[in-house]
């Protein structure tokens, strides 16, 4: 999951390495890191913004220590669906049971169905439908839509993918 | 002025294709690259014409155009495989049509020209796509050339982009619009509201789509030539058989329009990277480089140096594939003539 988080540091030398280390020690990957020098608050702390992603399961550790480290946490925000992906479906979809394909994506905690585009445009012709999904990472993105391929060639529904993207890691 | 005897085995549309561009390209390679394109030998399913001194280009075609054979104008009692064996030449250009069932004639074709030491440059995907070891090792092990650049995309460049000029880099996918015949249906579908049925039907009235279309639409044609991408550029040991594939006859009129109102296109891709060989209609943004229409061919080629590379031309068409056989020719004359 994505998380942002506003922190508060002290003014004095080593506070940020402070807040970052722990990230980095519960695995975190930080996405951006913004030191506001400029904005010094009421209390005389300084303000910065991190954006990082990190186990779910890590967060509360991660929380704990950063207070033991005498970080004031001033707000913690998940983005949590941020990544977004659209297919095109082709088949009986309405009645097969479109319902339960949703459902099969939305209770996987991970994705959901955010919007579907259906044409329907006779009794017995093919419908088609354009279906977004969004889940909380790109891994989870491509386990959703495996999910929705699966589920799909029970109901006998075409199901047309975008094409893939290379990952970072594989250049 | 070394002499490049050539044989053209199979005289349909790309053989004669052939026939045409060294008909009209002889006398400017001769002054670009000293060397003299000789076609020595031409075989139908009917018989050939012979002629070690060269054969009369324009007269084998004319004959051909008339009585639709150019057996009986000289020695016509050898078959294609006859003149592999006997008639001494350079390079056979085997174009006889692709059999994706055992691959052959054009499989026993290849064979016996490589055992007779003779370079082989072709635009067949059957054999290729079934026996492609077993071909690269009797070529190797008779030290002869092996070249099949027509096999995939016509003209537009790819198995030598990728092996020869891109060389140094790993090729970390391809994604391609790889059938002409499929991109026109869909590409009409899309632009004018027509049902499958109804542009494949426009498809077959101007000569696009075969009266059996099912080896263009049902995907077949795209995956032997992923496997020719497959085993010659990834190192794959791959058949038709391993590819997953879907065709387009399932798409809807409306499926395309949902897609356009959200800025994407539907396009039959074949997509080869490590673990992956499939065939599948796909969402491609508008935008995007493989988003291209009518009957072209396109390849999306990403890799670790060069990043993305994207070509396209023609799929298909007599001159484009024997534009893409003729380079081939002319990449084995030069060596034969620097050695």
């Amino acid at each position: 999951m994505r998380v942002s988080m506003d922190l508060e540091l002290k003014d004095i030398p080593g506070q940020l390495i402070l807040a970052i280390q722990p990230i980095s020690e519960f695995k975190g990957n930080i996405v951006s890191v913004i030191h506001h020098r400029e904005k010094k608050t009421p209390r005389g702390t300084v303000p910065v913004q991190i954006v990082f992603e990190i186990d779910s399961a890590n967060l509360e550790k991660l929380n704990k220590k950063l207070k033991e480290n005498g970080i004031i946490i001033a707000r913690v925000g998940e983005e949590r669906l941020i990544e977004k992906g659209s297919v095109v479906l082709i088949g009986h979809i309405i009645h097969s049971d479109i319902r339960d394909l949703i459902d099969k994506i939305d209770s996987t905690g991970f994705a959901e169905v955010v919007d579907l585009d259906l044409a329907m445009p006779e009794i017995d012709k093919y419908s088609s439908a354009y279906m977004v999904i969004k889940a909380t990472g790109k891994q989870e993105l491509i386990k959703a839509i495996s999910i929705l391929r699966k589920v799909a060639k029970e109901k006998k529904i075409l199901v047309i993918e975008p094409i893939a993207e290379i990952e970072e890691e594989e250049l | 002025m070394k002499k490049i005897r050539i044989s053209i085995i199979g005289f349909g549309a790309v053989g004669q294709g052939v026939a045409k561009v060294i008909k009209e390209k002889r006398e400017y390679l001769k002054k670009k690259n000293n060397f003299d394109l000789s076609v020595v030998a031409i075989s139908d399913s009917k018989g050939s014409y012979i002629d070690e001194e060269g054969v009369d280009l324009k007269y084998a075609l004319d004959r051909k155009k008339e009585i639709g054979t150019v057996a009986s104008i000289k020695y016509s009692g050898y078959s294609g495989l006859e003149v592999i064996k006997k008639i001494d030449h350079e390079i056979v250009v085997e174009v006889t049509p692709t059999n994706i069932d055992n691959g052959e004639p054009g499989l026993t074709h290849m064979l016996t020209a490589f055992e007779n030491s003779r370079h082989v440059v072709t635009s067949n995907k059957g054999p290729i796509a079934l026996y492609y070891k077993e071909l690269c090792n009797c070529a190797n092990k008779n030290k002869v050339e092996f070249r099949y650049e027509a096999t995939v995309g016509g003209a537009m460049p790819i198995i030598n982009l990728a092996k020869e000029v891109l060389a140094g880099n790993e090729i970390l996918s391809i994604d391609g619009i790889l059938n002409g015949t499929c991109n026109y249906i869909l590409t009409r579908m899309e632009k004018e509201g027509y049902s499958y049925e109804q542009a494949l039907s426009e498809a077959k009235e101007i000569g696009i789509a075969e009266a059996d279309p099912s080896y263009d639409v049902d995907g077949i044609d795209t995956a032997c030539k992923l496997v020719i991408l497959a085993n010659s550029i990834f190192n794959k040991n791959a058949t038709f058989k391993e590819v997953e594939v879907t065709g387009i006859t399932k798409i809807t009129p409306e499926a395309l329009e949902l897609a356009s109102k959200n800025d994407h296109v539907i396009k039959l891709i074949g997509e080869v990277r490590k673990n992956v060989l499939c065939v599948a209609p796909r969402l491609i943004p508008k935008n995007h480089t493989l988003a291209v229409g009518g009957t072209l061919n396109v390849a999306f080629i990403q890799t670790d140096l060069a990043g993305q590379i994207t070509v396209t031309g023609k799929g298909a068409g007599s001159i484009e594939t024997a534009s893409a056989i003729l380079s081939d020719i002319i990449c084995i004359s030069k060596n034969l003539n620097s050695n």
